[in-house]
């Protein structure tokens, strides 16, 4: 039966062409539009560590002594201080600092002007910490940390630009004025967001396009790091003028990210203590005033928190489905249209026996077939959107590709609004008087 | 025009007539608010800057030792000045909008507090020509007061500060700001000039009202700045920028020499609310797009399933002008109906972007604006199906009863 209404749709389809045509671009413009916009959300919100993002938490202290403002949330990023006492106090899984900075970066092996990158100084941890793939080489050891190693990690679009993407482990790259030998190669790696270093969402009034940038081209020791490129390390924000502006190891300012590894609820409850143990211990020694102003946010919590999300992608998903639901309405007008001008033929049926139901499947398979070439349309659209989306200057733009289960959603998406527009149609039409029509005819 | 058979037949023919109407109201409220972003935005793009935006271009020097700075950057002005066309070459540590924020709070007593942040731009000598600022009240930093202001703890080491005027009228409300102090912390400078309105380096960070807060110091060569400013004839800019980078690039080896023009400056950061205006743009189009053509389905539709009727009208007597106003009539009143609707929701919509996403209160006059585009769009999409059924024969009305 199902092949038979496919076929009588196809007919009925083929009638009116150019009803069928301005249905079908409703559907496919509604969809196009929709289906981009959610796209774009849906590679903007979701989990940039899926499976491991639960195990991931973001402490924070505040550091800041005065009272200038309510305190009612710790500030966002962390001073040296109680950065550094944190992480060598080694009580969580895992741990590690991170702070980046801009910095002159040259090989001097390969011709090649010189370049200004950014650099994050991290510590051992970070890589498996965070999953982050190798092309070549490896991470540094706790070591190396310790013990100040001129060592470097590159990304893979660093070693393309300078290596012709060749293994590079153990060249030697200059970083300012001093030279570290490549300790390993990223495979690409582009979290989205660049989660360890989101902070201050909450200032940023929804422009929070700067939270999708690239990681980072280099990567190293985190005390190699402040000493390679001192003085070039600006704060998140400090109470007091920093005497040394760039070195800020004991201004008052807060410009490090300590990031935590904890498995288990009961590991986040002993940091949790730990943390506003710390806190009050360093409130007896005078160091900081606001002791019981302590957070220890899961990563999804702090991505909330921060509202990584720019506003205004939320604001054209929500255009996109008020622009969906015009598209919708005027699909109903018209298949409403459509299959009321076939009384009579509909008429035809019921008198020779068809049930209301099988007039209302019969409409509702004319309806999806319209989905489905809407939903093709609609993908067409799709790839276009996400293909104008990435010419955009944003920072998320090279993000904006359609993965599988967006491609899925497209079609379900399609079909069930045609459906659902056809629904109402097909319930009219399944309620002719086949009488009141063989007499017209 | 008689309304009361034309509600009888809208009473006949429900669903089609709540859909228009239902579809209208969609399309009046987003126009609304779509409209009203663009707007807003396009303000935005269009902020005033009172420096010469047409003939500078900047060419940033990353990576130089700081040491050298101050043989080095006199050497490379030198250099910059003798490119053909250049008329004016400074160096500075920033420019307004280039997302490179100095932000500090400046206020008229000691350790007093603000919520305003604002930009800190440093000038070499020349920088006021270089950049184009306009003087409205007192002089620029004289020769003395570019060679003797150094730079330290993020602060001028001088006297002296130039202000904007919208500075200066926050600060010194009614008062000339002309040898008053401005402060941070303890240290105050004396505003010895007022210039016209500049852009901050990113004005979303200033803080409310602080979008023209920027303060000038004097600062002799020193190793923070490392932009240059060069001025010329807009047409020269290009090979400008181009002659800069090379000149500086070969007076700087080690160093990573960029140049831009100032133009491009500018549109780099009003890039996003730019593409943003052309997706509204392009939204609201293909949205009355949608809109019309769903009017022009549904009415062919009752254009055909009527015409017996049109027929028998025609027949007893009704002209051609009489068939087309009664569906011109008919859409006006759909239309009103939905751009009634339309208006409380996007009004209603505007409330809520107002509290989750800092949008402003919508102008009334959006409302009314937007209801005459749906009513005009909806008399443009029923006039060729109404056309038709104008067409419609008496002579119709004798067949097949």
């Amino acid at each position: 039966m199902f092949a038979y209404y496919l076929d009588l749709a196809v007919r009925s389809l083929k009638r009116n062409k150019v009803l069928t045509a301005l249905m079908v671009l409703a559907i496919a413009v509604g969809i196009g539009a929709s289906m981009t916009t959610l796209t774009v959300m849906h590679l903007l919100s979701g989990d940039p560590l899926p499976g491991r993002s639960g195990t991931l938490f973001y402490p924070q202290v505040d550091a800041d002594p005065t009272n200038d403002y309510s305190h009612a949330e710790p500030l966002d990023v962390m001073d040296y201080r109680s950065a550094v006492d944190l992480w060598s106090a080694h009580r969580a899984d895992r741990q590690t600092l991170v702070v980046d900075s801009k910095l002159k970066v040259h090989a001097p092996e390969v011709n090649l002007p010189p370049l200004m990158e950014m650099m994050l100084s991290t510590t051992s941890d970070f890589f498996p910490m965070f999953d982050v793939p190798f092309q070549y080489g490896s991470g540094w050891s706790a070591d190396d940390d310790a013990k100040h190693a001129r060592v470097a990690v590159i990304s893979a679009d660093l070693n393309n630009k300078l290596f012709g993407g060749t293994n590079s482990v153990g060249h030697t790259l200059r970083l300012r004025d001093t030279d570290v030998r490549i300790v390993g190669v990223l495979k690409p790696w582009r979290p989205s967001p660049q989660f360890y270093m989101v902070a201050g969402g909450r200032f940023a009034n929804g422009q929070t396009d700067d939270f999708y940038t690239k990681p980072e081209d280099v990567f190293t020791p985190f005390t190699s790091g402040l000493e390679i490129n001192d003085g070039n390390f600006w704060q998140f924000t400090c109470w007091h003028m920093p005497d040394t502006p760039g070195h800020l190891q004991n201004a008052p300012c807060v410009w490090i990210r300590l990031w935590v590894e904890l498995g288990g609820a009961a590991k986040v409850a002993d940091y949790r203590s730990f943390l506003a143990g710390y806190a009050a211990q360093q409130k007896a020694l005078g160091r900081i005033t606001h002791a019981d102003n302590t957070r220890l946010r899961s990563l999804m919590q702090w991505l909330d928190f921060n509202h990584v999300v720019p506003s205004d992608v939320h604001l054209q998903t929500w255009l996109a489905f008020a622009f969906l639901a015009i598209c919708l309405f005027n699909t109903v007008g018209l298949l409403l249209a459509k299959f009321l001008r076939r009384s009579g033929e509909i008429g035809v049926r019921r008198a020779l026996g068809a049930s209301r139901r099988a007039v209302f499947a019969q409409c509702l398979v004319e309806a999806g077939l319209i989905g489905l070439l809407g939903g093709i349309g609609g993908w067409l659209l799709t790839l276009t959107g996400l293909w104008l989306v990435r010419r955009q200057p944003s920072a998320y733009a090279d993000l904006a590709h359609l993965d599988a289960p967006m491609f899925f959603a497209t079609f379900v998406l399609a079909i069930m609004v045609s459906l659902l527009a056809g629904a109402l149609p097909a319930l009219r039409a399944s309620r002719i008087a086949p009488a009141l029509q063989l007499k017209t005819l | 025009m008689e309304i009361r058979p034309i509600l009888a037949s809208l009473r006949k023919h429900r669903i089609p007539a709540v859909l228009i109407v239902l579809e209208i109201a969609l399309a009046c409220a987003v126009l609304c608010n779509a409209v009203f972003m663009i707007g807003q935005r396009m303000a935005d793009i269009h902020w005033s800057n009172a420096i010469d935006e047409q003939g500078i271009s900047v060419v940033t020097v990353n990576g130089a030792d700081p040491k050298l700075a101050a043989s080095e950057i006199p050497r490379n002005l030198a250099a910059l000045r003798g490119i053909a066309g250049v008329t004016a070459a400074a160096a500075a540590t920033s420019m307004p909008l280039d997302q490179n924020p100095a932000l500090s709070p400046f206020v008229t007593k000691p350790y007093a507090t603000t919520t305003v942040n604002s930009s800190v731009y440093f000038i070499g000598g020349d920088g006021e020509k270089a950049m184009g600022l306009r003087l409205l009240q007192g002089r620029w930093f004289n020769a003395d007061e570019y060679a003797g202001s150094g730079f330290k703890n993020f602060g001028s080491t001088g006297h002296v500060a130039l202000v904007t005027q919208s500075d200066a009228n926050r600060l010194w409300p009614g008062q000339s700001a002309l040898g008053k102090t401005l402060y941070t912390d303890a240290t105050g400078w004396t505003v010895v000039g007022v210039v016209a309105d500049v852009l901050a380096e990113d004005p979303k960070l200033s803080g409310p009202g602080g979008m023209y807060s920027s303060v000038f110091f004097p600062l002799q060569p020193d190793g923070v700045m490392g932009d240059y400013m060069l001025r010329s004839v807009p047409q020269d800019r290009e090979r400008v920028v181009r002659e800069a980078v090379q000149v500086l690039g070969k007076l700087q080896p080690g160093a990573v020499v960029e140049g831009t023009t100032y133009a491009g400056m500018r549109s780099d950061y009003f890039a996003d609310a730019n593409s943003m205006v052309w997706m509204l743009v392009l939204v609201c189009v293909v949205m009355l797009a949608v809109t019309a053509f769903g009017i022009v389905g549904l009415t062919s539709f009752w254009v055909q399933q009527r015409r017996r009727q049109i027929g028998i009208r025609r027949a007893v007597g009704a002209t051609r002008g009489h068939i087309l106003s009664y569906f011109r009539t008919e859409n006006f009143l759909l239309s009103t109906a939905g751009v009634l609707t339309g208006m409380a929701l996007a009004f209603g919509i505007n409330l809520y972007l107002m509290t989750h996403y800092e949008m402003s209160r919508m102008p009334w006059y959006y409302l009314p604006g937007s209801a005459i585009a749906l009513w005009l769009l909806g008399q443009l999409a029923v006039l060729g199906p109404a056309l038709r059924a104008a067409a419609v024969p008496p002579v119709v009305a004798t067949r097949s009863v």
